[in-house]
């Protein structure tokens, strides 16, 4: 019987789609998690715990890793996840393509939903707005004017009184939400996980991360841009390490 | 009844199709779409025209045979209903149908609305099998079944083989259909033998036909005359991962030396 490697078959594919895909949901629900400390306000020196948990981010796992170690191999990770996930995906449409050659005169959709008919655009979408979102507020390079490395609620105060940010990232947002609920579902089906008695839940779970992280992420610029928060603080009244550099 | 009907015309497989419409006058609400078509054929016969190619036999639901799709939905507008028990009293008077032979490149169109669907038997033949010996057969009962699990085998078996989902899956995918297979097999004790080997055989001829694959739409569910859930690709992705992470060759090593 001949046996192509697992990657080569069909549900191969898909279960590193699926695999992939949970690795950056796990991302997603953490980033979100991160992000709502801006609303925590400021430790007792006067330092955000937005900030805090930004230099958290850098300094987690010292003194085994130096500054900055340890997240940069959580990025490769989410790098080789983000990677294996987009280019399965191309592959697996160019031979959905070919599979059918000639196109129908007339088609109608009755089961899929419109999350799960527009995967392609809602992931291409959202691909675009991840290497923006990283030169915007990771290097900087977008608006250098008004940022400040590490100063983590400075740089999310200044670019969310711009209503231009705003919306890109709420917009961004609604695509990720659009992606992912389609997304969270169908991977409990790819890896074999779903059931008849626990479908029904698996789909209020896939509704209820995608509302949770939707809300979470959207409350950042909305809350900046309509909310009464507070300026962000002087670098120069900022203990060490939070201080001016 | 009167209808506009746009229709596939398409002479041999290497030939270059096109829609051609017609006007159809006094069909009965009374007739099954493939009755009307019959009466299509009558009277391009006596008009001197080539008549329709399609596919029929059974006509009652439960042989597979029929196909197309109708308006955009494969087996039409009725849910679980194949193309022979649809009627025209579905469609309302005057109105347009359009009407296209199943599309994927598995199923080559061989005339106009037939289409070669001999990759499902390869797919069946790759692993679509139990082993039983060729002696006298053991006393049924003598292999206990869990009453439910008898029942989601057979909410599997109940494939007609039709090809719905295929044409229904907008990435012509055979999913639910080799998932209907593996499923209906894997679930009883009479299929445990070639269990890892099916999985692995089916998947693997299911993509040398050249399908797609299953990205979760569950239009196949919608279209499939039979209802099948899509539970079963669930259940077929199992099996599969399954057989990856542990291959195994219960037959026994059957070959010759």
């Amino acid at each position: 019987m001949s046996r192509t490697h697992f990657y080569g078959t069909l549900v191969g594919k898909k279960v590193v789609v699926a695999v992939s895909g949970v690795i950056l949901f796990g991302f997603l629900l953490g980033h979100m998690t991160g992000n709502i400390k801006v609303f925590l306000g400021d430790e007792a020196n006067g330092v955000p715990k937005i900030d805090v948990y930004g230099y958290f981010l850098r300094t987690m796992g010292e003194p085994i890793f130096s500054y900055g170690q340890m997240l940069w191999i959580v990025r490769i990770v989410l790098i080789t996840a983000l990677l294996a996930h987009v280019v399965t995906v191309i592959l697996l449409a160019v031979h959905n393509r070919n599979a059918r050659p000639v196109r129908y005169a007339q088609t109608k959709r009755i089961a899929a939903t419109p999350s799960a008919r527009f995967m392609m655009w809602s992931g291409l979408f959202i691909l675009a707005f991840v290497i923006f979102h990283i030169l915007h507020l990771t290097t900087g390079s977008l608006d250098p004017k008004h940022f400040v490395q590490d100063r983590v609620y400075g740089n999310l105060y200044r670019a969310f009184h711009n209503g231009g940010f705003v919306v890109i990232y709420v917009t961004a947002m609604v695509f990720l939400a659009l992606h992912l609920y389609h997304g969270i579902w169908s991977l409990f089906q790819t890896l074999g996980l779903d059931n008849p008695d626990r479908n029904k839940r698996l789909r209020m779970f896939a509704a209820l991360a995608t509302l949770a992280l939707l809300l979470g992420f959207a409350s950042v610029p909305l809350g900046m841009f309509l909310g009464d928060m507070p300026e962000p603080p002087n670098p120069a009244n900022l203990p060490p390490p939070y201080g001016g550099r | 009844m009167k209808f506009r009907l746009n229709v596939w015309r398409q002479g041999s497989e290497q030939e270059k199709g096109s829609m051609q419409s017609c006007e159809l006058d006094e069909v009965s609400s009374d007739m099954s779409f493939l009755e009307m078509l019959d009466y299509l054929n009558e009277t391009l016969i006596s008009k001197g025209e080539e008549p329709i190619a399609f596919d029929s036999d059974c006509r009652e639901g439960v042989c597979g045979m029929c196909s197309l799709v109708i308006n955009g939905q494969a087996h039409g507008p009725m849910k679980a209903t194949t193309t022979c028990q649809t009627y025209m009293r579905l469609f309302p008077d005057g109105s347009e149908i359009t009407i296209e032979p199943w599309r994927a490149g598995a199923f080559p169109v061989l005339r106009d609305l037939i289409v070669n669907r001999s990759s499902f038997d390869r797919i069946m033949q790759a692993g679509g099998y139990i082993t039983v010996h060729s002696g006298p057969k053991p006393e049924p009962n003598s292999v206990p079944i869990n009453q439910q699990v008898a029942e989601e085998s057979l909410d599997a078996a109940v494939c007609i083989g039709c090809g719905a989902c295929v044409a229904a899956c907008p990435n012509g995918s055979a999913m639910l259909y080799t998932a209907a297979k593996v499923s209906h097999f894997a679930l009883l004790p009479q299929g445990q033998a070639e269990r890892t080997d099916r999985a692995l055989a089916m998947v693997d001829q299911m993509q040398t036909e050249g399908f797609g694959s299953c990205r979760n739409y569950a239009e196949c569910e919608a279209a499939c005359p039979k209802a099948i859930s899509i539970n079963f690709i669930g259940q077929l992705n199992r099996e599969y991962i399954r057989a990856t992470a542990k291959p195994c060759n219960a037959r026994g090593q059957m070959h010759a030396q």
